[in-house]
């Protein structure tokens, strides 16, 4: 019998804590294969946020460093200074982001820090039980927007990826999705690209992965992966945004 | 009216029937519910408070802090790292004297992060110049928020209030209480007419400037005597409130403390434990009662040493880990309070409960048995130690 695939050894044994349907596990994955496929497991520490993925340190076969929530990059800042010739990436989600990490974020960019970013969207404060976030949708119900994030009261979603393209600092940026077996696959590649970005020490790199939260969601993993398509990706374009040569 | 609530439920109902004019709001466990329950009566219009989502609860206190400076009553709610992002923040609400209103559900500070409950975090601002009520039980969760603003809108004391309760166990157990009706309740808070505010046309006003040495001091000092005259109010409060309520409430509980010779001094729900297990010492004819402090700022000092001025030996038990080397917080406040006493009581420290460890019945007989000894024998044994601490060897 051929085998044609197994468990990275990026990922430890542990089963995910996950959601049925949640795509954190997907993204975990890709990341665990990317790492294998570049050889960089032994030469990886990762910056585990605070929310859902909380727990990260425990699936990732690799050295992890906890944040506080929405400090990764700047502990990743940290990490990656001292050892600038390893591989550096935070796991963050859109809480951790673009919510209580924007400043963060924004500053590591900047200063253009060399290290990658695989920024996790799915609309929805996931893990305090899915109240509204800086990304929530216009009219997207949750938990502190009852009947729909009203844009009077709460503004507008912050596009992240579009906001960050435009520092110099930035050397790849794009938005992906893992809505489907072809997305899954263009976000794999971005991955791999935004850390061979890092290898070549030519700045900041963040692949924004569209991702869903059936739970808080309120629908099935199929629904799910639906809504996503129709009511995120419009917002959310896909696509490069910024690849400095 | 007699209604089943969780904690949170109960502090959230409260906010309703007060209609605050904002409410900063940021989820954390445990509080989260409470501005979820908020964001509803906004979407439904049972209340017209304007409810601010920010990106941080560094920005909701600022939110508060700037909305109280403009005249209006402002309220929030939050946990452990979220009331350490508050930090620098909760020492300009109380030095701009804007008497704020928090829900502090207690829960564990990080690191290694942990959800539960245990008092770190608003230990950790007791010395931030808020006024801090903790509650044993659901009811005295939902009582406390609605005496929190007649305490510190009152122009002698002008200052902010935390309202604290354990997380999960009072937060998030269902438990029967009494709820007042609405308009019981505005009628006792009262409308908010502050003396200062921003853009009053008879007296220009800059809020939170630069204060040079020479009048810091001075500054300070008037916090401090603020905090001094926020003891009588409470009480004053307290009466007001149980003429609406018939429930009344000290600066701390004292249960069969009598005549005890044998008691316990703790904060918050373990005093529901605690009470269990005085009752059944007493069954058995020990001497045993109970301080269960309510009041923590401004601490009650001089009330606790006359209430313990009778006992031969003393635990205290903090659900916090002050990282002195000698003992909790509320031990060494405590400790100090009896220090003028002619004849003073033997006195130990137990830290329990942390990251939300539970502590039942037998755990606090045992604290009793280990006071029995001390109060015969006169030796307190290690004066500073941790409850059921587990050894290197059982934990490796
Ligand atoms: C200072 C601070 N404030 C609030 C929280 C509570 N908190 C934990 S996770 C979270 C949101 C997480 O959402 P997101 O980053 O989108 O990740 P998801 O759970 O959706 O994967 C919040 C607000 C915290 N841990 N620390
Ligand atoms: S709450 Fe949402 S984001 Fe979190 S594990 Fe469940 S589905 Fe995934």
């Amino acid at each position: 019998m051929k085998v044609v695939a197994t468990r990275p050894e990026s990922l430890t044994e542990e089963k995910f804590h996950y959601c049925p349907g949640c795509t954190h596990g997907i993204i975990h994955r890709l990341i665990a294969e990317c790492l294998d496929e570049m050889n960089l497991r032994e030469q990886t520490i990762g910056i585990c946020p605070v929310g859902c993925s909380v727990l990260a340190y425990d699936y990732f076969n690799f050295d992890t460093l906890e944040a506080a929530h929405g400090r990764a990059p700047a502990i990743a800042t940290g990490v990656k200074r001292m050892l600038p010739d390893r591989c550096v990436f935070t796991y963050q989600g859109d809480g951790d982001l673009a919510s209580i990490g924007m400043g963060e974020i924004v500053h590591a960019s900047l200063r253009g820090e060399n290290i990658t970013v695989i920024f996790v969207n799915n609309t929805i404060y996931g893990m305090t039980g899915g109240q509204m976030a800086p990304t929530t949708l216009i009219g997207q119900v949750t938990t502190t927007s009852p009947y729909g994030r009203k844009v009077e009261q709460a503004g507008y979603p912050a596009k992240m990826a579009e906001l960050l393209s435009q520092n110099e600092g930035s050397a790849y940026i794009c938005r992906m999705a893992v809505n489907n077996p072809a997305n899954v696959n263009r976000t794999k590649k971005a991955i791999k690209k935004a850390i061979q970005t890092q290898l070549e020490g030519k700045g900041f790199s963040m692949v924004e992965i569209l991702s869903t939260c059936p739970t808080n969601w309120g629908l099935s993993s199929i629904e799910a992966l639906k809504w996503l398509e129709h009511n995120m990706i419009p917002y959310y374009p896909l696509g490069e945004f910024k690849v400095k040569d | 009216m007699n209604h089943r609530l969780s904690g949170n439920e109960a502090v959230a109902y409260a906010m309703k029937q007060i209609n605050p004019d904002v409410m900063g709001a940021f989820p954390i466990t445990p509080s989260t519910e409470i501005p979820e329950y908020f964001a509803g009566y906004v979407a439904d219009g049972e209340v017209n408070t304007e409810y601010v989502t920010v990106e941080s609860e560094h920005s909701s206190m600022s939110v508060c802090i700037a909305a109280q400076a403009a005249g209006a009553r402002a309220v929030s709610a939050t946990s452990s790292c979220g009331l350490a992002l508050m930090y620098e923040l909760l020492y300009v609400a109380a030095s701009c004297r804007l008497p704020i209103t928090l829900a502090c559900v207690n829960r564990a500070l990080s690191g290694p992060i942990n959800i539960n409950a245990d008092h770190s975090d608003s230990m950790g601002a007791r010395d931030s110049g808020w006024i801090q009520i903790y509650a044993e039980n659901n009811q005295e969760a939902y009582d406390n928020f609605l005496m929190a603003m007649p305490i510190g809108e009152t122009p002698s004391v002008r200052l902010p209030v935390m309202t604290c309760m354990d997380g999960f166990i009072t937060s998030h157990a269902v438990e029967n209480i009494e709820l007042l009706e609405t308009d019981v309740v505005r009628k006792f808070i009262g409308e908010y007419h502050p003396e200062h505010y921003l853009l009053k046309k008879e007296n220009p006003l800059a809020v939170g400037p630069y204060d040079v040495s020479p009048y810091y001091m001075e500054h300070k000092m008037l916090q401090a005597e603020a905090m001094k005259a926020a003891k009588a109010r409470i009480l004053e409060v307290a009466a007001e409130f149980e003429k609406i309520s018939g429930r009344s409430y000290g600066l701390f509980e004292e249960y069969r403390m009598e005549d005890a010779e044998l008691a316990l001094v703790l904060i918050g729900s373990t005093a529901g434990t605690a009470k269990a297990a005085v009752d059944k010492l007493r069954d058995d004819g020990v001497k045993a009662g109970l301080i269960k402090v309510r009041v923590f700022r401004p601490f009650p000092g001089e009330e606790l040493a006359r209430a313990l001025a009778g006992t031969k030996a003393i635990a205290v038990m903090d659900k916090s880990e002050g990282f002195s080397a000698a003992g909790g917080p509320l031990f060494a406040e405590t400790r100090s309070a009896l220090y003028d006493l002619n004849q003073r009581p033997y006195m130990v420290n137990i830290v329990y409960g942390l990251g939300g460890r539970d502590v039942k019945v037998e755990d606090i007989e045992k604290v009793f048995d280990r006071l029995a000894d001390i109060a015969v024998t006169g030796e307190t044994g290690p004066v500073y130690s941790h409850m059921g601490q587990r050894s290197k060897e059982e934990t490796a």
